[in-house]
């Protein structure tokens, strides 16, 4: 198979014992790779609690991996996610995924709990499990000193080690499996760490064809503004949605209570690249480099992470912005849910948070060191419940809502509602065409039209996690170009039809496994706030709490639409029709 | 759905691209809605929506001179055509071919490409976001398809004169018989002001009314072309994929000086823009794809040179009528039109990109930039039947 190893590597961390095994062809001709293979070699085993010893960790590479397409260096991480407990997949940047797919491997499945803390080490095709007791009780960059700088490596911090619920993995030292707490799961199996280095080859079946594709998505990046725009994310990371947002009035403000923060140039991308002399860097084989460091090599946060540690706790110091991310990045915490916890806190403490009092809380939660971040590691949802609060956490399905205000762009709001792993913006991204304009502009207080477009946005972006590339791309280029980029590193067909239609199997797999633990249409649903309390209007911005019928009316036409029961729940019939009767 | 269809169906009859009783155009959300009923609608064209994951789709037969060109360009090319814009080349990368409407048939190259002729008369294009999308395909199907047209006439004649070919009989036919539809006007504007705005609302105003003076005239094609003007400390600039027949909320306030990354949601020429005025002083800006402009750009074909190199890097000095023609590629690569155009812009208040459009300027108001854009297309115009006359 062009594209694929056709080897892939399963480690049982209870017996410390490794195995090479083929690439089952027919998966990756199915689900293609990254996270749709992930999703398939789960499979009803998502029925396990997160830290039962059957329950996969995987690790995921795609067909454009280690090849010349743009943006082909990420990798997928797929487990069942211990905030939510619906699938968890987390498309990563950094390296791993090149040095996976060299060191001879499209994946890696780790089942099995360790009796000690141990990490895996893998060099072109050579497995060691190792003892770690060294690394136990140690953050990010104290792992990876010990680590050496060779290769790629993922590691937990304290967070993942005493299993927060948003503890995220850490790649290369700033690339973050974020969402959804898979952090915890690496942690419930003892392994610290691992390590990953390759050197062999990766063929491709049309170089040639490859090239062309390549400059056909290459010249579309170089005319978009929004990638490499003078005010694009490839000069300001995404931090230059910082001022966008803001002057949409939809950027999430004191837990969700308004959409308007007036300080917020305070934390915009040219504010932190004055401050801190930020220079590019990002994943290997990118060619946009969207990731900025400081000239002290301090690592930028990104817009979602400015931004909830900024407008949503009601604070405009940047330098207390930037601790945050780094007190996170280096316990492994998921910045997005761990600043709306620090907000639903505050909320239910009825004050604001100081900018040192927010840094001292998540350290708490990081190292789970006090009754408070032990209470705080669990998320918004669990701890506003214990409050008898639950409404004042904004949240979908326990995942956080990221940092779009949902009155502000009415695809987002359903998107959110039905994303397979709870509040998340890039299931569907409908922020590309309601505030950015790609493709097309669409209207974004309306949800006409809205179900389609969430549904097709969400097989794309299945596909988009499985071949597996940046979603950034997707801003300039189309399925329409990646097509002709995967067909020509695979030597099979494809178009862009055929990618959705593999996109749509993905997805509805997601949400019938969802559904084997219980997830229905009352998952797929809002808080109460969006429904009845106004956002920050301007006179030329009115900001109006979403409608209930219009919005309950979208979510019915969008099940209507992919084929679901009225209950949100997919069909024996479409489950046949998509290939996937194998896993009713 | 409905509001769409009745804006993106009026904008093809308005813009002469597609009689109202040729188009049909259709909208799926959870139900199809369409410009007809259904029962008038092609079943074929309805069968598409069960192959493809998309939620627009527009087949029409467009006016003419599209209507004519298409057919003779599809009876000549076999499957496929490769625009000579170079818009085009990026955006729609090749026009495929294809004989017959059945939903297979369509669905098989929509699948690949985002606009497709049809039966050598028909235009079909889809949206995966909105109608608009396969508004934008379609219209610029017609833009490339014409410029196309043009400019092979003129390379034919070229390379006939030259001795290098045999006279293409049917290709000198169909210029004969499609050159009746093109009737340019250039009647005055008096619309556009001639006086610069006092305050940012004026300003907004007067690239309102410049941006819809430039579509009336076919200055600029679908959602192609942009402007701005520069007032107190920022640009005002039209947005992304605007079109500008519609500026009224679609305009971007970019502080010149980067303090504030708002307007991401920019045109992609923003950067030229920025350099031209800082290179000009020149506050107000058009840039347009005026068809002759584009087609007479591409009037230089040097044995020695390498064509596919053309629109990014030529290297040699050139220009028709006195106005410069610069190599340039869209956006910010190392080959961008904001390293050329701003640069010969010092010495000119209009420059064309090859293959690309024009830019024009005016000091202080859009009133000069107008009416030099629509000059310069004029003499462009004269210049290209002079040419065809002397070398038939």
């Amino acid at each position: 198979m062009h594209g694929y190893t056709s080897r892939s590597l399963k480690i049982d961390l209870s017996a410390k014992t490794s195995e090479i095994i083929a690439t089952p062809s027919s998966l990756a001709e199915q689900f293609i790779g990254g996270r749709g293979l992930g999703i398939a070699l789960i499979g009803k085993r998502i029925s396990l609690d997160y830290d039962a010893a059957g329950m996969p960790l995987i690790f995921s590479s795609g067909p454009l991996v280690a090849t010349e397409a743009p943006t082909s260096g990420r990798s997928t991480v797929i487990s069942r996610s211990p905030l939510t407990g619906t699938i968890a997949d987390c498309s990563v940047g950094g390296r791993f995924g090149t040095e996976l797919k060299r060191a001879g491997f499209d994946f890696i499945e780790i089942t099995g709990t360790s009796d000690r803390w141990v990490m895996v080490t893998i060099e072109d095709l050579a497995v060691t499990i190792s003892d770690a007791a060294h690394l136990e009780g140690k953050n990010v960059t104290g792992v990876r000193d010990l680590l050496g700088p060779e290769g790629s490596n993922a590691v937990i911090g304290l967070a993942g080690e005493r299993q927060a619920r948003y503890s995220s993995i850490v790649f290369d030292g700033h690339y973050l499996a974020g969402r959804g707490g898979i952090g915890a799961v690496m942690g419930a199996k003892r392994l610290k760490a691992i390590k990953i280095k390759g050197t062999l080859p990766v063929s491709v079946a049309d170089s040639a064809g490859l090239k062309e594709a390549r400059e056909e998505i290459m010249r579309l990046l170089r005319a978009s503004q929004a990638i490499f725009g003078e005010l694009g994310i490839s000069e300001f990371g995404t931090a230059a949605l910082v001022d966008l947002i803001h002057a949409r009035r939809m950027e999430p403000t004191g837990n969700f209570k308004k959409t308007f923060y007036d300080a917020s140039s305070s934390y915009s991308g040219y504010t932190l690249r004055q401050c801190y002399q930020t220079k590019k860097t990002g994943c290997r084989g990118c060619p946009i480099l969207c990731k900025k460091v400081g000239n002290k090599g301090e690592v930028m946060p990104e817009y979602e992470t400015v931004s909830h540690f900024g407008a949503l706790n009601f604070n405009n110091d940047a330098a207390a912005i930037v601790e945050a991310n780094r007190l996170c990045n280096e316990y492994g915490l998921d910045t997005i849910s761990a600043a709306a916890t620090l907000s639903c806190y505050a909320e239910l403490e009825n004050r604001v948070l100081s900018p040192q009092e927010m840094l001292d809380i998540i350290a708490e939660i990081g190292g789970m060191t006090t009754y408070r971040g032990r209470l705080l590691s669990q998320g918004s949802y669990r701890y506003a419940q214990a409050a008898g609060r639950p409404e004042a956490s904004m949240s979908v399905k326990g995942l956080e809502l990221p940092a779009y205000d949902p009155r502000g762009a009415y695809g987002m709001a359903l998107a959110y509602a039905t994303s397979n792993r709870g509040g998340c913006h890039l299931r569907a991204y409908p922020i590309s065409h309601e505030i950015l304009r790609k493709p097309v502009a669409t209207d974004r207080f309306s949800f006409e039209g809205k179900a389609r477009i969430i549904r097709i946005a969400e097989d794309m972006n299945a596909v988009i996690d499985s071949l597996t590339a940046c979603k950034f791309v997707f801003f300039a280029a189309s399925l329409e170009e990646y097509a002709r980029a995967v067909s020509a590193v695979t030597g099979r067909t494809y178009d862009m039809q055929s990618l959705l239609k593999t996109g749509e199997r993905i997805y509805v797999l997601e949400r019938y496994l969802n559904s084997l633990n219980g997830f229905t249409s009352a998952d797929d649903d809002l808080p109460k706030r969006f429904f009845i309390e106004e956002g920050s209007s301007s006179p030329n911005i009115i900001v109006k709490p979403l409608n209930r019928q219009e919005f309950l009316s979208a979510r019915s036409n969008y099940y209507r639409i992919r084929g679901y029961d009225a209950h949100g729940l997919p069909t024996e019939a479409l489950m046949e029709r998509l290939g996937l009767g194998q896993y009713l | 759905m409905k509001r769409l269809i009745d804006k993106y169906t009026g904008k093809l009859t308005h813009q002469g691209l597609a009689g109202a009783e040729n188009i049909t155009l259709l909208c799926l959300d959870a139900e199809v809605t369409a410009n007809r009923p259904l029962t008038e609608v092609n079943p074929e064209l309805l069968r598409v929506f069960d192959l493809m994951n998309i939620n627009a789709l527009l087949y029409a037969e467009p006016e003419e001179p599209y209507k004519s060109i298409i057919r003779h360009l599809a009876t000549r090319e076999k499957d496929r055509l490769i625009p000579n814009d170079c818009e085009n080349r990026t955006f729609l990368h090749d026009i495929p071919i294809i004989s017959d409407l059945s939903a297979d048939t369509l669905s098989r190259v929509l699948s690949r490409r985002k606009a497709a002729i049809v039966g050598a008369q028909g235009i079909i294009s889809f949206g995966t976001v909105s109608p608009e999308q396969a508004f934008v395909s379609f219209s610029s199907v017609c833009f490339s398809t014409f410029v196309k047209f043009f400019t092979d006439v003129m390379f034919h004649l070229e390379n006939l004169n030259a001795g290098k070919l045999q006279r293409d009989i049917a290709l000198l036919e169909a210029y004969e018989e499609i050159i009746k539809f093109i009737q340019p006007a250039f009647p005055a504007c008096d619309a556009i002001s001639k006086n610069p705005p006092q305050n940012e609302s004026e300003v907004v105003r007067q690239m309102i009314v410049a941006g819809k003076e430039l579509v009336e005239r076919r200055l600029v094609d679908s959602n192609f072309g942009n402007i701005s003007y520069t007032f107190g400390d920022n640009i005002y600039i039209s947005q992304t994929g605007s079109s500008l027949d519609e500026l009224e909320t679609c305009i971007d306030a970019v502080p010149l000086d980067g303090s504030s990354s708002s307007g991401i949601t920019a045109s992609s020429e923003l950067s030229a823009h920025i350099c031209i005025f800082r290179k000009t002083g020149m506050r107000a800006i058009l840039h347009g794809h005026p068809r002759f402009t584009v087609i007479m750009s591409m009037s230089c074909r040097k044995d020695w040179c390498d064509l596919s190199t053309c629109y990014s890097s030529c290297s040699q000095d050139r220009s028709v009528s006195g106005i410069p023609i610069v190599s340039g590629e869209i956006g910010t690569g190392p080959s961008g039109l904001f390293r050329t155009v701003p640069e010969a812009m010092a010495k000119n208040r209009a420059v064309v990109v090859f293959g690309h459009g024009i830019f024009s300027a005016g000091i202080d108001s859009f009133g000069p930039a107008f009416e030099l854009m629509q000059s310069v297309e004029k003499s462009f115009i004269l210049e290209y039947f002079n040419k065809i006359r002397g070398l038939i």
